[in-house]
């Protein structure tokens, strides 16, 4: 009877489902450590797809043509679709959502940090299109393969739905690129902005990123932060030189030997003054989102007393 | 303002005609028709199903898996149930 195991023969019973590539399911016993890790990473990624609303919502109504502005507006959409897809995740764990989005609000849940970036101009919604969600694809893609199910059936949906996203933020860059000589600045600008925060999405080198080892022994993550960085800079310098833009970055050389780019050291001092809320945008990120909890109280209020009194009516 | 949340739905789509409905996910609304509106829109968006079935998520009675060995250990037995436990002399067709 697996209930009268030791927590050692739990573990090694766990540890041997892993190696063996069987997922775990939301009953299935599990480790303490490695439900934590799961609830923390899985809210982070949730509260980053619906903060990341922010930024583009910010040109929903200044699209520069009614195409652009649908397409906009159902990609603004797909975030919030993916946040509850990621959610619902959090809550097979025993995460309770209020919780979860309070701690978000209260500052004790982290987000991802580009989005505590402005959006200044059009071109940074091609810049977030084909960079960020560039990056987060990369990311995403081997959490397909998590060891948790849930998260692992979320994000293969994210990935289906997050390709067309990369595709028309490319598509802006490359009109803006091939266009007047001002919009082609523009695009040349919006990229000298988010280079670098996207590519400190991937998160810290690492050697000192505390949380990998374990993660990976899990198989929560398949490949380090470092790997998933080099791979989003080899594949994103030609599409960048195919539309004529320039990386803002002097140390960017090839080697031929290895077949990847050498880029510069990122600077670890900006992320992690943004991590810590000191980013251009952070509060400005908060306040909106309490807001919007705050503000629909009433809604979700009236809505249940709603649900109760058709309850009521019908079984009357 | 109240702590009551929104109770907990689990969400089944039929992707097509002929086939049967699926678990695609879960969400929170007030009532059932709330529940329906917002798997149209979470998990719809792209033609994924002609029909959607909303279960509150506490009606759902499921096998503990700690019991699961001994729960489907007879069917493991039993290999005479599949046809290939059977021989089947050459020169017979249709079976």
């Amino acid at each position: 009877m697996v209930k009268d195991l030791s927590i050692q023969e739990l573990e090694k019973r766990f540890q041997e489902k892993i190696d063996k590539d069987i997922k775990i399911e939301p009953n299935d016993w599990m480790p303490d450590d490695y439900r934590q890790t799961l609830i923390r990473q899985i809210s982070q990624h949730a509260h980053s797809e619906i903060v990341g609303m922010l930024p583009e919502g910010n040109w929903i109504t200044r699209a520069p043509n009614l195409r652009r502005k649908a397409v906009l507006l159902a990609k603004v959409q797909d975030e919030a679709g993916h946040g509850l897809y990621l959610y619902s995740a959090a809550e097979t764990l025993g995460a309770d959502r209020e919780e979860t989005i309070d701690d978000l609000h209260s500052g004790k849940a982290k987000y991802s940090s580009i989005f505590n970036y402005p959006t200044l101009s059009w071109a940074d919604m091609g810049a977030i299109g084909w960079l960020v969600d560039g990056a987060a694809i990369m990311n995403q893609v081997p959490l397909c393969r998590c060891s948790y199910g849930p998260y692992a059936r979320a994000m293969v949906r994210v990935c289906k739905e997050e390709s067309f996203h990369q595709r028309q933020g490319f598509e802006i860059m490359a009109h803006l690129a091939q266009g007047s000589p001002e919009q082609k600045a523009m695009a040349q600008d919006a990229l000298n902005r988010f280079w670098w925060p996207a590519l400190m999405m991937f998160g810290p080198n690492d050697a000192e990123s505390k949380h990998t080892l374990q993660s990976m022994n899990w198989k929560i993550k398949r490949h380090t932060n470092d790997e998933l960085r080099q791979q989003f800079v080899d594949v994103t310098i030609p599409q960048a030189e195919m539309i004529g833009l320039t990386i803002p970055d002097k140390d960017l050389i090839f080697n031929e030997l290895t077949g990847h780019y050498e880029f510069g050291e990122i600077n670890w001092d900006e992320f992690w003054n943004v991590v810590k809320g000191n980013g251009p945008c952070n509060k400005d990120r908060i306040d909106t989102r309490k807001k919007a909890k705050e503000d629909g109280a009433w809604v979700r209020e009236a809505a249940l007393a709603f649900a109760d009194k058709r309850q009521k009516r019908k079984s009357a | 303002m109240s702590k009551k949340e929104w109770p907990l739905w689990e969400v089944f789509i039929r992707s097509k005609a002929g086939l049967n409905h699926k678990h695609v996910g879960s969400l929170r609304a007030a009532d059932a028709e709330m529940a329906i509106d917002n798997a149209r829109d979470v998990y719809t968006r792209r033609s994924e199903g002609i029909s959607i079935w909303v279960v509150p998520s506490n009606q759902i009675t499921a096998s503990d898996p700690t019991e699961a060995d001994a729960l489907f250990e007879p069917a493991n037995s039993k290999i005479y149930r599949h046809p290939t436990f059977y021989d089947v002399p050459d020169g017979i067709s249709h079976m």
